[in-house]
């Protein structure tokens, strides 16, 4: 372990932006593919039953 | 004795497969959860100090499987296409299709974090150099394929235009990886080979190959996901899509 204190650990060496904005960007675009795949898939559900529900009235 | 054959053209089914891509896809990215969470621990916990690079370093440990995913899911995208022209099987341009985004993701993952950190270890945020410059081709043919894709309506004629692009493209997979051999670069050479002992600390090496398989299992997970929408799509007006979404 190389980290003496939670701020030290924070700065990483002065190397702070770069580092955590590697590793935040990397999280936050894996996130957001992830939210995007089912929101695609919630919408594409409500398409087709929507479209199944006109298709019979009857029902 | 009876020998159980596996009957892998029943997972060509784009119906059967949309099955089984749902119960697989939650296990990878349970995997890839756990995993990264390991990677994660091991890139800050467990792995020293660089000597020359200090702290800066650990940007190594989502740039290099960003980038190698990116040249791997193209290889696997252009397979898939490959296959769909020369088996004219439905699922295998569905498949290419689910891969580009996330190829094109990594991509972009891989040129910036290398931006960020070439700018403190080089002093610029980029230079046109045959690695960086090729990556950024890369990225320029997925969203080609992307493009492609989405300017051709039937889905069908797309996969056809997308697969010859796709196969044409992959000159360029390995022009990136010798890169760094071929021509003067600032980029440093591979930390890793088949054929060399790597030069690295083996913490290091072990932080980044637990990071790789993250991404790999990501990666798997995002594409399945992906492609059973796409199915869902493409197949709506089948009696089995309307049996399942109701």
């Amino acid at each position: 372990m190389q980290w003496n204190s939670v701020s030290e650990f924070f700065a990483m060496g002065g190397y702070a932006l770069y580092v955590w904005g590697s590793f935040g960007l990397t999280a936050a675009v894996m996130v957001i593919e992830m939210v995007l795949i089912r929101n695609q898939r919630t919408e594409l559900l409500r398409d087709l039953r929507n479209e199944l529900r006109s298709e019979s009235p009857s029902s | 004795m009876k020998i159980r054959a596996i009957h892998w053209f029943k997972y060509s089914s784009p119906q059967n497969f949309y099955f089984l891509a749902g119960r697989l896809w939650p296990w990878f990215a349970v995997l890839a959860a756990v995993l990264m969470a390991v990677g994660l621990w091991i890139s800050f916990f467990v792995a020293p100090t660089d000597a020359q690079q200090g702290q800066g370093y650990r940007i190594i440990f989502v740039h290099v499987p960003a980038s190698q995913m990116s040249m791997f899911i193209y290889m696997v995208m252009a397979a898939w296409a490959g296959l769909g022209l020369a088996f004219n099987t439905r699922l295998s341009g569905m498949m290419a299709s689910a891969l580009a985004p996330t190829g094109a993701l990594f991509a972009f993952l891989s040129l910036i974090t290398g931006a960020l950190w070439g700018k403190p270890m080089w002093g610029a945020w980029w230079v046109w150099d045959a690695r960086l410059t090729s990556e950024l081709i890369l990225l320029f043919l997925y969203l080609g394929f992307l493009a492609l894709q989405s300017s051709i309506d039937d889905p069908r004629r797309a996969d056809k235009a997308c697969a010859v692009l796709a196969l044409v493209g992959v000159v360029n997979v390995p022009i990136i990886y010798f890169s760094v051999k071929w021509w003067n670069t600032l980029h440093q050479g591979a930390s890793v080979s088949l054929t060399s002992a790597p030069s690295m600390a083996s913490t290091m090496l072990t932080g980044m190959l637990v990071m790789v398989v993250a991404f790999w299992m990501y990666s798997i997970a995002a594409a399945l996901a992906r492609v059973r929408c796409i199915i869902l799509e493409r197949e709506r007006h089948t009696e089995w899509v309307k049996h399942a979404v109701e």
